[in-house]
Formats: C-alpha cells, sequence, structure tokens
C-alpha cells in the first residue's frame, strides 16, 4: 500500500506492506534511530512519537493507520524552543541516565504539556504513565519536567 | 505482503466486506501485539486488514432522546475529554492503560477484544448498553451481554462491522469503581466493580452491580439487584454479607499470572459489600 504522510514536517511517500510497525518503518525505512523498542507491545513507551501531536506508541501503529498524519519524532522535535526547554531542564535534574527511554519521555512530555501546560506532580505522573525508566527512579524526570515548565515559560 | 483495504467510507468498508474475509483493524493496539513476531518483524495476520480507524462515520459522540452514541472507533482520549459523557465512564477510562495507549485504542476495540479485563465493559453492562452492528444490507442493534459470547468472542458476524455503542444519558447518584491491579499505570484488571444506585428517600431506587476480570464475562445480575429495590439503607447494610454470598456462584475466576482464583473470588465478594455498606 502507498502511504503518504508527513514526517518531522516534510513530505513522505513509501510503498510498504500495510501492517508493517510504524517503529519498524521509522528505524528501518528513514533511518530514525530515536524511536527505541523496548517492550515491542505498547507497555514501555520507548518508542513513542507523536502523531498529529498526540503521544502514541509506533510499535502497535500498522503504518497504514498514519495515511495522511503528521509523525514528529525525537530528531524533528530538537530543532524547537520547547525541546530546548525540556532538554536543559532533564540535564539539569538528571534526568537522564542510560538514555534509552528519554527520547520516549520527552514526546511523551511534549504532548502532556500540550494538553495541560501546568500539571500538577501527580499529573505529571499520570501523564508519564506509559513510559518505563529502569535507572532513575522517575523522581529526577518528574524534576526534569517540572525544571522544563518554567524554562519553557509561555512555550506551552 | 498481506492485502489490506482502506476505504473512504463506512459504506465502502461494508461493501468490502461483503465480498472479502477480513481481520477488521481500528486503533491496533489489541490485534498489532496479539499478531506481533517479534522486532522488526511484521505481524502475522492470516486475513486481508480491513482499516477502518478513520472512518468519519465511526468517530461521533452525540446524544439523541436521552442516549448517547459512541462511535466505535472513537478513541479513549476523546471520551474522556467529551463533556456529554457520564463521569464515572470517564474515570474508569482514565485507569486504562496509558495516555498513549489511550490515543490509540478505541472504544469498539475494547468490545471487538471481548476480553473478561476490559475495562470499559463492566459499566456497559451496568447501563444496558447497545451495540450497532452493520452490514451491506442492513442494521441490528444487540444489547451488550448478547455482543459479547464469551472469552474474546463476540456475535459479530464475517460481513458486519460494529459501528456504535449506545449508552443513555443519566447519571446516577452513586457511583463507585475498584480496579485492583499490579501497579496504577499500564497493568490488566485483576478484579473491578463497578457500583451505581439511584437512592431517594433513603431507600434504593436502582442499583447496578458489574463485576469484571472474575469470569469469562462481565458478572451482572438482575434477580439480585431486583431484590435490594425499595430496601432502605440500613436494611441493605444488614443484609450486605447475604447478598454478597449470593454472587458466589457467579464469580468463576481463574488462576493465571495476574491473580489466583481464590484471592479473585475473595476480593470481588468483599467489594461487592464494601459498595453496599457505604450507599
Amino acid at each position: 500500500m502507498v502511504i503518504e504522510f508527513y514526517l518531522n514536517n516534510e513530505k513522505k511517500k513509501i510503498d510498504i506492506d500495510a501492517s508493517a510497525r510504524l517503529l519498524d518503518v521509522l528505524r528501518e525505512n528513514f533511518g530514525l534511530t530515536s524511536v527505541k523498542e523496548g517492550c515491542g507491545e505498547g507497555e514501555c513507551g520507548a518508542c513513542v512519537v507523536l502523531v498529529n501531536g498526540r503521544a502514541m506508541n509506533t510499535c502497535m501503529i500498522p503504518v497504514a493507520s498514519i495515511m495522511g498524519k503528521s509523525i514528529v519524532t525525537m530528531e524533528g522535535y530538537k530543532h524547537t524552543d520547547r525541546y530546548k526547554a525540556i532538554e536543559t531542564g532533564f540535564m539539569e535534574a538528571g534526568s537522564v541516565q542510560c538514555g534509552f527511554c528519554t527520547p520516549g519521555f520527552v514526546m511523551a512530555t511534549e504532548s502532556l504539556l500540550n494538553q495541560n501546560p501546568n500539571p500538577t506532580d501527580d499529573e505529571i505522573k499520570e501523564g508519564l504513565s506509559g513510559n518505563l525508566c529502569r535507572c532513575t527512579g522517575y523522581n529526577m524526570i518528574i524534576q526534569g519536567v517540572r525544571l522544563a515548565i518554567e524554562k519553557g515559560a509561555g512555550l506551552w | 505482503m498481506v492485502e489490506a483495504f482502506r476505504p473512504q467510507n463506512l459504506i465502502e468498508a461494508l461493501y468490502i466486506l461483503s465480498e472479502n474475509e477480513c481481520t477488521i483493524i481500528a486503533g491496533g493496539t489489541d490485534l498489532m501485539v496479539q499478531r506481533a513476531r517479534g522486532f522488526a518483524l511484521k505481524p502475522d495476520f492470516v486475513f486481508p486488514l480491513l482499516f477502518i480507524e478513520h472512518l468519519s462515520e465511526l468517530k461521533q459522540i452525540y446524544n439523541n432522546s436521552n442516549e448517547i452514541h459512541i462511535g466505535a472507533c472513537v478513541i479513549l482520549t476523546d471520551i474522556m475529554q467529551n463533556e456529554i459523557i457520564p463521569e464515572i465512564f470517564k474515570e474508569m477510562i482514565g485507569k486504562m492503560a496509558s495516555p498513549p495507549t489511550r490515543n490509540m485504542a478505541t472504544i469498539g476495540g475494547n468490545l471487538c477484544n471481548a476480553s473478561p479485563a476490559g475495562d470499559t465493559l463492566p459499566y456497559l453492562y451496568a447501563v444496558n448498553a447497545k451495540a450497532i452492528l452493520q452490514n451491506a444490507n442492513g442494521v441490528r442493534t444487540v444489547p451488550i451481554e448478547e455482543f459479547i459470547t464469551g472469552v474474546k468472542k463476540t456475535c459479530l458476524q464475517k460481513n458486519e462491522i460494529l459501528t456504535d455503542i449506545i449508552i443513555p444519558d443519566k447519571k446516577f447518584d452513586v457511583n463507585i469503581y475498584k480496579r485492583l491491579g499490579q501497579r496504577k499505570g499500564m497493568s490488566l484488571t485483576k478484579v473491578s466493580l463497578l457500583g451505581l444506585a439511584d437512592i431517594s428517600k433513603n431507600r434504593i431506587r436502582d442499583i447496578r452491580i458489574a463485576l469484571g476480570s472474575i469470569a469469562p464475562t462481565i458478572v451482572r445480575s438482575s434477580d439480585i439487584e431486583r431484590k435490594m429495590i425499595n430496601k432502605s439503607l440500613d436494611e441493605i447494610k444488614q443484609i450486605s454479607y447475604e447478598i454478597s454470598n449470593q454472587y458466589d456462584k457467579l464469580i468463576k475466576p481463574i488462576d493465571d499470572a495476574r491473580s489466583t482464583a481464590k484471592y479473585r473470588k475473595k476480593v470481588s465478594l468483599n467489594l461487592i459489600k464494601h459498595f453496599l455498606e457505604n450507599l
């Protein structure tokens, strides 16, 4: 099936098996390796990207579902001011250790703040509840999101 | 390469189904995992895929003469954010999976997957929801408890699509939802109870109890509920143990990776008592 969609704001077209996982298409066909495979069953959030601005698990998306939609991965998102705020917040709070889960957490943070620019700590936990991190114990990530909100005031 | 159809509208989708046996795929959150074969491998689908998630006819929420229609392909996040949906149903959906999964998963998918642990189902059973099924020749309406016929089984025919779920536009005075999982986020339900009741002048006017994950399908008993109508809250408290015991035979849990049958039974009966004692 020929799928046309927007990838990091560029129009793309690919002829591919409709049931291919978006995760594999982004990594294998477009070389976007920020998208990680952790569990492959929607539990860990390492493969989260933005689809029309909302966080989704790409391991569970058949590629035909993204026809006409806009996909943003870390490779595109990293050029935004919002990303800079999250990056600074995460760096200062020590939110990154091995880094494998980080792209997914950044995407989930963007999706959360886009819906709710001033979340409580409980709302941050809920917003990031689809992402697993085996290094930090989460407190530093929540702190990182808090700092990103301060540094990016007015951006969301 | 698996054959796939991506129709432009519902009529085209129904026509495709009348000519082909297909696997219907909406959000994909159950099917893509159930059919997954691992890293960088395409999922293993046997039948051609019919993509319906994008069909606007299946994505509406509206109310119409005391009923709320929810399109089968409305994603869980959009149900939670819709103001005409009863709060208790939103609360239940907010406890499902995680935000990224709720951005993909559809209510119709939760019905068609027909898991004993489907977390929209206790509500749909409690309020006597109806499922609207369409094929190329017509429409039929099926009560939820007839739509789901067993574990992972529904009455959906090969040429039919579940198009709408209808719930009454009604709020209850008492709404209690308890859901046990291994942790808060991203866990499948071990046991759940939804209790709804209307009370006036200290007496029960309407009461519904639906239990999830403790039998092949949701457990609800109109017979037991009827016996509680017009009883005072004090009377209910006195007989709460007796009533919970009437559910004993209906609760048929299994041992699995998440919990044991014995634990599930005990907790279910305790939750029923808890609901009745806190009306």
